[in-house]
This record gives C-alpha cells, sequence and structure tokens, in this order.
C-alpha cells in the first residue's frame, strides 16, 4: 500500500524540500483566498458552511494546547466557546446599554474566556486523568445552566439590593441580536464573504501563534509534562502554572471564536453549547492527531466535511437506491441521525487502531505505539 | 400536603431513585476499582436494559398490567434475559473498546469510553427514536397507605416503590456476598488491589475483569428495567443523566469501594429528591455536578474509600 | 556550611518508618555515596530532598535554607539537579529537547515573548540551544545525537542524557540514583570518569547512590550507610570498608563473623598483629 503510495508520488517528492514547502504554502493559501470567488463561479454557496468549519477549527487548535500539549482531558470545552460568546453578546446586547464595539469585545471575550479557564483548571490540578476529565465535563455541564439561570439575576441582602431582576443573559431566549463588527463605514451583515476572510485571518493568527508556543520554553514544558509530571516538576517545570497557563491559552482562543460566531450568527442561546459540541471538538483533535497542529486542522475540516457533505450526500445516494430497488428501509434511511454514532465510532477506531490519528506528528505515533514495542524492547535491554 | 407528610414523600423517593442508582453506581465502581477506568458507557448499557426489556415485553404482548403468577413469571423472566444481555453488551464493550488499551496510556481508554458512549446513545436514538417512549405499566401500582392500610394522607407508597426496593436491596446483597465469599469474587477483590500481584498468583485477570463487567452490566440492565417499570418512559439520553448521578454516587462513596457506592447513592438519593421537591429539577443537575467537583477535589477518597484518584 | 545539610530526617509511611533520624552532612566540593542494603531508604531521602516527599519531620538544608517541604520545582531553581533509578527520560521528545526543558527553570522567556518573537526571546532560545548542545557533548552525545528520541537511544546513552538534563538545570549540588546500574565494566568506568569530571571541571557537588561498590571506593570522598533507615557507618571508603556494621548489613551477622573469625585464623598464622578486627 504505502509502496504504491510512495511511486505515484515520487515525481513530486523529487522536488527539493524547500520549494516543496513554498509551492504547497502557496497553493493552499492561494485555494483559500479565492475561495469564495470559485464558489461563486460555481455556484455551491458553501462560504458560510466553511466559515462555521474554521470557527471549529480554532476550537479544536484551542483544544489540542490542553488535550494535545499538556495532556490534560478536557470534556468541557464547550464552555469556553459559550463564555466567548455570551461575553460577546453581554456587552453588545442593545437592552444592556453597553453596545460596545466589536473589535475591542472580542479581545474582551479572549481575556474573559482565559479568566474562566484558569477557574475551571485550578480544581483540576491535582487529578489524575480520567478525574480531571469528569471535573472539566461537569463545569462544562454547569456552564449552559448558570447562564440558563441568569436571566434573572438578584443580589441582594434583605431590603438592600445591588441588582434587582437584572437580566444579564436573558435565559433561555438568548441575547439577540448580538453587535457586529464594523470596519471603516462597512459594517458585516448576511453577506457570508466579509465574514469567511474575517475567520481566515483568525485562523492564520491562531495557526501561528500554536506554531509559536510549540516551539517554545512553554510548549516544551507543556510537553514535559504530558510525558512525566513528576520528572518534569524536578526539572524545574511548575506543574501548577503550566497546567493553568494550558487552560488559560486554550480557553482563550474560544475567546476569539465565540465572539465571531456570536456575532456572525446574530443570537446566541445556552442550548448551542452542550456537551455534544464538547465531544466533537475533542473528536476534531483526536482524529487529526493529539499536538499536532497540521493534523488538527485537516483532521478537523475532514470531520467537518464527513458531517455535513458525506453523510447527506451518501444518505440521497442511499435513498435512491432504495427507491430503484424497493426497500423501504434505505429509501427512507436518514444517515444524518448517525451522526454521532460515527463520532464515537471514530473516536473508538482511532484510539484502538491509529491513536496517533491521521496526520500523526512523529512523536506522538512514537509514544503511543511505546506500549504495543513495550514487551519485545524490554527482553532486548536484557 | 403537611410538611411531615412532604417530608416522608421525600425519604421514599430518595430510597427509590437511590436504590436504582445504587444498582448503576455499583457497576462504575467495580470497574474502576479493577481496571481504574471510568467506564462512559455504562450509563448506556441501563438505557439498553430499559429498551431491551421494553422489547421483549412487546414480544410477550404484556402492555397491561398484569396478575397473579403472570406478573413475577413474566417480570423476573424478562429481567433476566436482560441482565444476561446487558451483561454480554458491557463484556463486549470491553473486549471492542478498552482490552487492546489494557497497556495505553489512560487518556486513550477514557477517550475510547467516550466514544463507546456516543455509539450506545446514537443507536438507542435509532432504535426507539428521540423523545419520550412509553414503558408498559406492567405492575400494579396498589396504594399501599391509603388503600391497604386505610390512611388518609397525601404521601404515595405505593407496590412499585415496595418492588423497586425489594428487587434492587437483594441484588446488592447478593452481589455482597458473592464478593466477599466465593472465589471469584476474592480474585476480583485481589485484582482490584494489585493487579499484577494478582497475576502472579495465578488468578486470570482477563476473566476477572470480563466477569466484573458482565455483573456490572446486568446490575445497569436490571436498574433499566426497574426504572421502566416504575417510571413507565424513558428516553435514549437516561442513561447519560442517570450515568452521571451513579458515578457522582460512585465517587462520594469512595471510588472502588461497593459499600460507598450504595451509601452515595442513597445520599445522591436524597439530594435528588430534595432539590426536584425545594429548588428545581433544572438546579438538581448543577448541584450533583457541584458535588462532584467539590469531591473530587476536596475528599477524592470520597466517604468510604481509600483509594485517592490523585495524580500518581 | 556544608552545601546539603540533613537534620534528624524522618520518613514515616504509614507504619513504616522508612528513614529515622537521618543526619547527613555533604560538604561543598564533594563526591559523596549513599549506600546500603535495598529497601535501606536512599532514595527515599533522594526524593525528599528533590521535594518529592514531604519529610515527616526533620529539616533539610541547601546553603543554609530550608527547602524540606517544597515542591520539586522550587528546589531545582535554588540549585539541585537529579537523575533516577528507573531513568525517567521524556521518551519522545529528543535529546537536545530534554537538555531544553532541563534549562526551562534558567530560561527567561516568557509565553508571550515567544507568541511575539520578540528579539530577546529569539536571543535566549539560540543561546540556548547552543548550551544545550555543548552539554550534550560534554557528556558525549555530540554529533547529531541531539536529534534523536530519548527513547531511541541506547541505555548507556540514556543514562548519560539524564545527567545531561540536570546539568541544565545549572545546579550547585546534584543527586545522582545509581548512574551505572546496568552498565557493563566499560560504559561503568566511563560513567565514573564524567562524574568525576563535572565534579572537578563543573564545580558541582554529587552525592550519589551506588551498589557497584567499585564505584562508591572509586570516586567517593565520603561514604554514608544506610540499613532499615538509619546511619549506620559514615567516612572515607578506607573506614566504610573496614566497619563491621557495615559488613553485618550487607552480607549478614552470619558471613561477618566467619570472615573476622577467618581474619583472626590468618593472624594468628601469620603471626602478625592483626588484632581480629575486621
Amino acid at each position: 500500500m504505502t509502496q504504491i503510495w510512495h511511486s505515484l508520488t515520487a515525481p513530486w517528492r523529487a522536488i527539493p524540500d524547500r520549494q516543496r514547502q513554498i509551492l504547497t504554502w502557496a497553493f493552499l493559501i492561494l485555494l483559500f483566498l479565492t475561495f469564495p470567488l470559485v464558489d461563486k463561479v460555481f455556484n455551491w454557496g458553501v462560504v458560510n458552511d466553511v466559515t462555521d468549519v474554521l470557527v471549529l477549527v480554532i476550537l479544536a487548535l484551542g483544544l489540542n494546547i490542553v488535550v494535545g500539549y499538556a495532556g490534560l482531558l478536557d470534556l468541557g470545552y464547550a464552555a469556553f466557546f459559550a463564555i466567548g460568546a455570551y461575553t460577546t453578546g453581554i456587552l453588545t446586547w442593545p437592552p444592556h446599554h453597553l453596545e460596545l464595539n466589536f473589535w475591542i469585545v472580542i479581545w474582551a471575550a479572549v481575556i474573559v474566556a482565559a479568566f474562566f479557564g484558569i477557574i475551571i483548571g485550578t480544581p483540576t490540578l491535582r487529578l489524575r486523568g480520567d478525574y480531571l476529565a469528569i471535573v472539566t465535563l461537569a463545569f462544562g455541564e454547569i456552564v449552559p445552566v448558570v447562564i440558563r439561570n441568569l436571566g434573572s439575576v438578584t443580589i441582594g441582602v434583605g431590603s438592600w439590593q445591588l441588582l434587582s431582576d437584572f437580566n444579564l443573559t436573558n435565559g433561555v431566549q438568548g441575547l439577540n441580536p448580538v453587535g457586529r463588527p464594523g470596519l471603516w463605514g462597512f459594517t458585516f451583515s448576511f453577506d457570508p464573504t466579509p465574514w469567511y476572510y474575517l475567520i481566515l485571518i483568525i485562523a492564520a493568527l491562531v495557526i501561528l501563534a500554536n506554531v509559536r508556543l510549540q516551539n517554545s520554553r512553554l510548549g516544551r514544558a507543556w510537553m514535559a509534562l504530558r510525558e512525566d509530571e513528576t520528572a518534569a516538576d524536578c526539572m524545574g517545570v511548575d506543574p501548577i502554572r503550566t497546567k493553568l497557563l494550558a487552560f488559560a491559552i486554550g480557553a482563550s482562543f474560544s475567546g476569539f471564536a465565540g465572539a465571531f460566531y456570536a456575532a456572525k450568527l446574530q443570537a446566541i442561546f445556552p442550548e448551542l453549547f452542550k456537551f455534544n459540541l464538547s465531544v466533537m471538538i475533542l473528536c476534531m483533535v483526536i482524529l487529526g492527531g493529539m499536538g499536532n497542529i497540521k493534523g488538527v486542522v485537516i483532521g478537523g475540516m475532514l470531520l467537518q466535511l464527513f458531517d455535513r457533505v458525506v453523510l447527506t450526500q451518501t444518505t440521497i445516494l442511499a435513498r435512491s437506491v432504495g427507491e430503484a430497488l424497493h426497500i423501504s428501509a434505505l429509501a427512507t434511511i436518514d444517515l444524518s441521525l448517525w451522526r454521532w454514532f460515527f463520532f464515537g465510532l471514530t473516536m473508538v477506531v482511532i484510539m484502538v487502531l491509529r491513536p496517533e490519528g491521521l496526520f500523526p506528528s512523529a512523536v506522538r505515533r512514537a509514544e503511543l505505539h511505546a506500549a504495543e514495542e513495550e514487551a519485545p524492547r524490554a527482553a532486548e535491554k536484557g | 400536603m403537611t410538611q411531615t407528610e412532604l417530608f416522608i414523600q421525600l425519604l421514599i423517593n430518595a430510597v427509590t431513585i437511590g436504590s436504582y442508582l445504587a444498582l448503576i453506581a455499583l457497576g462504575y465502581t467495580m470497574v474502576y476499582g479493577i481496571i481504574e477506568l471510568i467506564n462512559f458507557a455504562h450509563g448506556d448499557v441501563y438505557m439498553f436494559g430499559f429498551l431491551i426489556s421494553l422489547t421483549f415485553l412487546g414480544f410477550l404482548d404484556a402492555n397491561t398490567t398484569l396478575g397473579g403468577w403472570q406478573l413475577w413469571v413474566i417480570t423476573f423472566g424478562v429481567m433476566f434475559v436482560t441482565m444476561l444481555c446487558t451483561g454480554t453488551m458491557n463484556v463486549l464493550i470491553d473486549r471492542i473498546g478498552y482490552k487492546p488499551l489494557r497497556r495505553a496510556p489512560r487518556l486513550a481508554v477514557l477517550i475510547t469510553a467516550v466514544g463507546m458512549s456516543f455509539i450506545l446513545e446514537n443507536l438507542g436514538m435509532i432504535w426507539k427514536g428521540p423523545s419520550q417512549i412509553n414503558y408498559p405499566n406492567i405492575f400494579p401500582a396498589i396504594d399501599i397507605l391509603n388503600d391497604v392500610l386505610g390512611m388518609k394522607t397525601a404521601v404515595l407508597f405505593t407496590t412499585k416503590d415496595v418492588f423497586l426496593m425489594g428487587v434492587t436491596v437483594p441484588l446488592m446483597v447478593v452481589l455482597t456476598l458473592f464478593i466477599r465469599s466465593t472465589r471469584m469474587g476474592k480474585a476480583m477483590r485481589a485484582t482490584a488491589q494489585d493487579r499484577e500481584a494478582a497475576a502472579l498468583m495465578g488468578i486470570n485477570v482477563e476473566k476477572v475483569i470480563r466477569n466484573t463487567f458482565f455483573i456490572g452490566g446486568a446490575l445497569a440492565g436490571a436498574a433499566g428495567m426497574m426504572v421502566g417499570i416504575y417510571l413507565n418512559t424513558g428516553r435514549y439520553l437516561m442513561g447519560f443523566e442517570a450515568g452521571l448521578l451513579a458515578f457522582t454516587s460512585a465517587v462520594l462513596g469512595g471510588i472502588g469501594n461497593i459499600g460507598g457506592a450504595v451509601l452515595g447513592s442513597y445520599v445522591i438519593g436524597f439530594l435528588n429528591a430534595g432539590s426536584d421537591q425545594y429548588l428545581s429539577s433544572e438546579w438538581t443537575r448543577a448541584l450533583v455536578f457541584t458535588i462532584l467537583i467539590l469531591v473530587l477535589v476536596f475528599k477524592p477518597s470520597g466517604l468510604l474509600g481509600e483509594r485517592t484518584p490523585e495524580r500518581d | 556550611m556544608a552545601l546539603l545539610e540533613a537534620r534528624r530526617i524522618r520518613k514515616q509511611f504509614g507504619g513504616l518508618a522508612a528513614l529515622s533520624d537521618l543526619d547527613l552532612n555533604i560538604e561543598k566540593g564533594m563526591i559523596a555515596s549513599l549506600i546500603g542494603p535495598n529497601g535501606a531508604g536512599k532514595t527515599t531521602f533522594f526524593n525528599m530532598v528533590s521535594g518529592i516527599y514531604k519529610p515527616t519531620s526533620g529539616q533539610i538544608l541547601l546553603e543554609g535554607k530550608e527547602i524540606g517541604g517544597l515542591r520539586p520545582n522550587r528546589v531545582t531553581a535554588l540549585g539541585l539537579g537529579r537523575t533516577f533509578q528507573n531513568i525517567r527520560l521524556f521518551s519522545n521528545m529528543t535529546a537536545l529537547e530534554n537538555v531544553l526543558v532541563g534549562m526551562n527553570c534558567r530560561l527567561k522567556s516568557s509565553w508571550y515573548g515567544a507568541l511575539l518573537r520578540t528579539r530577546s526571546v529569539m536571543q535566549e532560545e539560540a543561546k540556548a540551544r547552543e548550551r544545550a548542545q555543548e552539554l550534550l557533548a560534554y557528556v558525549g552525545l555530540g554529533d547529531d545525537k541531539g536529534e534523536t528520541f530519548a527513547k531511541n537511544l541506547p541505555y548507556g546513552l540514556q543514562r548519560r542524557l539524564e545527567i545531561a538534563r540536570a546539568l541544565a538545570t545549572h545546579p550547585k549540588l546534584m543527586l545522582l540514583d545509581e548512574p551505572t546500574a546496568g552498565m557493563n565494566p566499560q560504559e561503568t568506568v566511563g560513567a565514573m570518569a564524567l562524574i568525576k569530571r563535572v565534579r572537578d571541571e563543573l564545580d558541582i557537588t554529587i552525592l550519589l547512590i551506588e551498589h557497584d561498590m567499585k564505584v562508591v571506593m572509586g570516586i567517593s570522598d565520603c561514604i554514608t550507610v544506610l540499613d532499615y533507615g538509619a546511619k549506620i557507618a559514615e567516612g572515607t571508603p578506607g573506614q566504610v570498608r573496614a566497619n563491621p556494621k557495615v559488613i553485618e548489613a550487607y552480607l549478614g551477622k552470619g558471613v561477618a563473623a566467619q570472615i573476622r573469625r577467618t581474619k583472626q585464623k590468618v593472624a594468628a598464622e601469620t603471626g602478625s598483629q592483626e588484632d581480629g578486627t575486621i
């Protein structure tokens, strides 16, 4: 299998490394920059969907820092997304009479999200992997409940009241409308193209940030912590600070994503940020390969492609086959109902068969296949 | 209802909730004790207990309240078969998802467990739909206090309550006896203490693990059926919700500790009933999660446990 | 003032007294060894000095500063480096990265500096990499070994990498836990030479746990012997070697008595002035 692939790609690999890299990058950049035009020409109408996918990719990159670099399984990441979105909503919702500028609010969302990252991370500091996961899951569940119930906030003692029936989050109904960005007189509106370019810029910055962090002192500290916390501690890596930074920085990315998403959607409500979303983001990270920027981006996009396109197209195909062959079960099938099945299956299959993900960095592949090689290697050492 | 009556009703609710939670919590705690894994999919096995028993009752055309010998034969017959099915299901989950990862980093197995849970939930949804599912009311609900004892009270204590407690408690007792007295039970306890040493002593660890999953799954399946009989309704997500409650119970009581799982379940049952009654069911969930976080952060060994889920 | 002072250190694990009333002083510039049968409490002591365990009672002072109970990363920042009995490298990071992690507490780069790629961060990174390469070369991992994953290095080189990583923390005192375990005689000699060079050239005090008596006797200035958590002997290699309690601890009372009788017999036959002490 690999041999066939090797011979097919031989001419490509014959080009010197450096030039290959430049060509790949140039191609990708061109692709992404001209996509709305291509979309218009072919009349696909998917710019909005691609924009949403990129939001999810940014979330996946944020989670990648927590799970992939620092090795902390966060099952409640959607909570940070919610916090980013709601910070934006609260600061721009007309009834609050603030209606701040989006470009300021987005940074507020980042800071608030990072702050909550620290709050949620702190209780988990001494916990082992699975318990950390459960606690983050619990927080992930609590946040939407709290948001749902902050439609009427009353803070007071006896007859003195600081806040009385103050509507912070508008409860179940959510916030609508949410403020939109404006740029030199132009206001972002329903046309998906400006949103697309904005998220492209944000995504590029987020990827750049990830790359720089990965190769920094902090990035190495994260990886050492993941490898062996006690040894890292003894080498001068402060586990508390390092873990909290992972949570905070990881959460801050969802601040960007949340702010963007709230503004674009114009309306946000608690039901958007459930456990399912946390798991889907996790699935993107796993499919791509934990700790691997390229993998998470590609894997994340693949998963979304599968979810949004493959499932619906296969349904259409299956239905026509079913109708042709008069198999009613097939003719009425709706594969989009199976999406969580497929996400779950992806997680199980990847973890069991290819834990380093589809596009692994060499590191991860080494680490996760270690257990299998352990036995013969121990015999080698004698 | 008077205050006293409210309180007594609360107690009844607490005990019934605690009872079926305990059956589920036992599965969590036993599996964690043996392989230090939170079987995320365990709650969904409980949900399948509900669905499977529902299906079998459908085969038998049992959709009205039964009486006489029919009631007992069908109820326990279906329960027995359901337990076999869910026990096997749990073993399969381990075989497919967890066994290949016995020596993998813990992160990996936990992710698989989450994946399994989603697979099961989705299958449940496809099978019986996303909305509330009706469960046949096969067990008679005779108001014991008012009709049988002739009292005049608003407190509702029916034969269903008796049935629920009457089945779960013996099951727990049987399990405890099993763990304490039988060879397999001893093997399970040994493996939970030190897997390697147990293996060195000739215990077939994989067999022990398999049995643990089977028993846990069977108990969860029984709980699923009993909730069906008791509440006459269920949903494909009932496993996720009950699972989190049961898991909190197991942690509260001391993970790995069987008595702890039972104790914790009744405490959570009490809190659940109390919160539903005096606050609102919405806050119940948040309350239970807060307890979970507090226990794990401040007293990770729980009320009765010695095993601490801290960093090694 | 001794570089490391342990005063009446006790460590209790439940009912088990792993260490009882241990007093230990390591002077600056020494190569000191801690020896004793298995289970004597040597690694427990190391773990307490480096901060993994908290002493049940007693004090540990590094350069006069109390470090007992401090977190490991604090102790390391104060000047303590260590290696582990079972190698604990960061297996899936390269050798170079392992050493760079060791430098963590000595580097000043902040994460936001790394994000913005400020000049100072870039310069520090470059210097750090240079220094890491130097350290690797110093322990014998020069050439391209830096890019190899730690787990793929042969055993002997892994031990050396651990030393390089510990050196990267810029320690005043280095704790080496069985640095020659699993080595063949040739590797052992190389390791001994390296340890000596570290003390002589880099001015780092060394405390090592060892089972290989050739190593212990060969490079130690001072040896402390533990048995069942208590100190039973201390002194120069010559003194310790002749100490009857040490022989008893290692070989048991029976064998010790045999040795004593044999020596007496030999003394009697050769007419020397041996007084029967071992």
